[in-house]
C-alpha cells in the first residue's frame, strides 16, 4: 500500500432539494506513472490509483478510469444533483488492490 | 536524462477506435478546457463538459501513453462535465471524446503547449 494516502473531499453541508452541488475531491498519492527512471536507470514500476467512483444513496454520481497522465495527487471536480438529504460515497481503488473510501453528508435546507 | 519522441502516438488512433467502435464523430457537443501554455506538464488543469454524454474520454496524444481518464456519468450527476489535472510529456494536443446518450460521439481537442515536460523522461 502507498504510504500517506489521505483522501480530501468538499461538499457543501446542505443544499435546496433537487440542487445541483459542486464536489471537489483530493487524494494524495505519488501516482507513479511507470514511465520514470531512477538513478541507476531502473524504470519504477508504475503504482497508481486506476478508478475512482462518486455515489449518492446508492445511485451512481461519476466513475472515473484513471491512467498514468493524471497528475500527482489527484483532483476531480464535478457536479452532482442532490434530490434528498442523504450521504454522498467516495471510493478510490489503488493498483495494489488497496481500496480508500470517505463519506459526506448533506442536509436539505 | 533521455528526449522522449513526442510524435502523435499511433495508439491514441487505437484508444479513439475503441471507444467509439469507429463512428463518426461530431465537431460540436462537446467542450474540452485547457491552458494554451503550460508551464509545468506535471499538473495541467484540464475540464470536460458535453451536455448529454454518458463518458466522456480523455486522450493525451503525445504522451507515451496517450489515455488519461474516462469518465462515466451516472443518474446521479448533475451535469456531465469534471475538471482535474493530467500529466503532459510535451506540446501536443489533448483530445477529448464524448459518448452521447443517443450513441452518437462527439470530439474537441486543444493544443497545449508545455514547458517542462511531466513525465520524467
Amino acid at each position: 500500500m502507498a504510504s500517506g494516502v489521505k483522501p480530501r473531499v468538499k461538499v457543501p453541508k446542505k443544499a435546496a432539494a433537487g440542487e445541483a452541488v459542486t464536489i471537489k475531491t483530493l487524494i494524495s498519492h505519488k501516482m507513479e506513472s511507470g514511465q520514470r527512471k531512477d538513478k541507476e536507470g531502473n524504470v519504477i514500476p508504475r503504482s497508481i490509483i486506476n478508478r475512482f467512483t462518486c455515489e449518492f444513496n446508492g445511485a451512481m454520481v461519476i466513475d472515473v478510469t484513471m491512467e498514468p497522465a493524471i497528475s500527482t495527487n489527484p483532483y476531480i471536480e464535478f457536479e452532482a444533483t442532490v434530490p434528498e438529504a442523504g450521504d454522498f460515497k467516495f471510493t478510490w481503488y489503488d493498483d495494489d488492490g488497496s481500496v480508500y473510501d470517505t463519506a459526506k453528508s448533506i442536509k436539505i435546507a | 536524462l533521455t528526449v522522449l519522441p513526442y510524435r502523435l502516438s499511433a495508439s491514441a488512433d487505437d484508444k479513439i477506435a475503441e471507444f467509439t467502435g469507429g463512428a463518426d464523430m461530431a465537431d460540436s457537443g462537446i467542450e474540452l478546457t485547457a491552458p494554451e501554455i503550460a508551464e509545468n506538464g506535471n499538473t495541467v488543469p484540464i475540464s470536460v463538459n458535453a451536455p448529454g454524454a454518458t463518458a466522456i474520454m480523455v486522450l493525451a496524444t503525445g504522451n507515451p501513453t496517450p489515455g488519461v481518464a474516462t469518465f462515466n456519468f451516472g443518474p446521479g450527476a448533475a451535469s456531465q462535465s469534471a475538471s482535474t489535472r493530467i500529466r503532459l510529456a510535451g506540446t501536443q494536443d489533448v483530445v477529448a471524446i464524448a459518448k452521447m446518450a443517443d450513441g452518437s460521439f462527439a470530439k474537441a481537442s486543444a493544443a497545449v503547449k508545455v514547458t517542462i515536460g511531466g513525465c520524467g523522461g
